[in-house]
């Protein structure tokens, strides 16, 4: 029996330098220390991307065309940092 | 001098910049379209503010691939002037004409309101008229200007002189009190190596003549149609 294969999914995970100070993080924690969550120690946001291609793609193309657009639109290098995962698993990209 | 400001989708200060080089400069003027493909015939463009696509993923980022982006980067490339203010400056460094990028302010508020600025340089025929040390009171209005570069740009922009505004306390001391946003080194605008590609966070076209609140900003403009004469 042939399966249709699962499109690829990538996410992309942006996160600020840690050079690079975050009002909003510090915000954040300071809300959670105020809760109680004494034992909080940082805090930090950052950006999520989900992203679909093509199943027909392998897997090399798929990380070179990702990598491409986050260089070129999704990530500021000035500021922020990415890592990716990629997985064409029918779970994951439920 | 014929000017030109560029219309981005969610621009919201692109009256502001015509009706003040047409009725306070009376210079020409036109509105540029974003989606123009064709090279604007003007001296000088201006990237005016607002919240260009919403501020969508980062400021200034999507307006960053508009095809009169090129144009921009052209016209810059050929040595004539381009301001871009407040948006327009988030704009510039995206499309790396300037160098560094925008943080959320310090505060997390959106700040609207008077700043005092001390001139830095006269890098820039934006400044060259204008004494070095004076201080101009300019609006801010932005939720958005916590200018961040790293120790190596910034060490390179300060050889170079190419900060030109700083935010400074009324009597033109530049203090941490002094800075609205969390700017650092208390940046308020900067231009390129050649100067003539300026990007500032303070509305300039704000405050033109009395009846504003202030004419400071008059000043940028006089200096950069100053310099003009003197070159041609």
């Amino acid at each position: 029996m042939l399966r249709k294969k699962k499109d690829w999914m990538v996410e992309v995970f942006v996160t600020l330098k840690p050079s690079v100070l975050d009002p909003q993080g510090t915000t954040v924690q300071r809300a959670l220390h105020s809760m109680g969550y004494t034992s909080l120690t940082g805090a930090r946001l950052g950006k999520y991307f989900k992203l679909s291609f093509a199943a027909n793609l392998n897997k090399t193309e798929v990380e070179k065309q990702a990598r491409r657009m986050c260089d070129k639109l999704l990530v500021n290098p000035v500021i922020e940092h990415y890592h990716l995962k990629i997985s064409n698993d029918a779970k994951r990209a439920a | 001098m014929k000017f030109g400001v560029v219309v981005f989708p969610g621009s919201n200060c692109d009256h502001d910049c015509y009706s003040v080089v047409r009725d306070v400069l009376q210079q020409p003027v036109e509105f540029i379209w974003h989606k123009s493909k064709t090279s604007p015939r003007v001296d000088c463009l201006i990237l005016p503010g607002g919240f260009s696509y919403g501020d969508y993923l980062r400021t200034g980022a999507i307006a960053r691939f508009s095809p009169m982006l090129d144009m921009v980067l052209a016209h810059a490339e050929q040595g004539k002037p381009v301001i871009g203010i407040c948006n327009g400056f988030q704009i510039l460094l995206e499309a790396g004409l300037l160098p560094g990028a925008m943080l959320r302010n310090k505060t997390l508020t959106f700040i609207c309101k008077y700043v005092p600025l001390r001139v830095e340089s006269q890098l820039s025929p934006f400044t060259r008229h204008i004494p070095k040390g004076t201080v101009l009171n300019i609006p801010i209005a932005h939720g958005e200007g916590n200018y961040y570069c790293d120790q190596a740009t910034l060490k390179h922009l300060r050889a170079r002189d190419q900060i030109l505004f700083r935010y400074a306390a009324p009597d033109g001391q530049v203090t941490s009190e002094s800075n609205p946003n969390g700017s650092v080194d208390n940046i308020a605008g900067i231009c390129n190596e050649r100067g003539n590609v300026l990007g500032m966070m303070p509305h300039p076209e704000r405050c033109m003549e009395p009846a504003m609140g202030s004419s400071d900003g008059l000043s940028i403009f006089r200096s950069l149609l100053n310099s003009a004469r003197i070159l041609a």
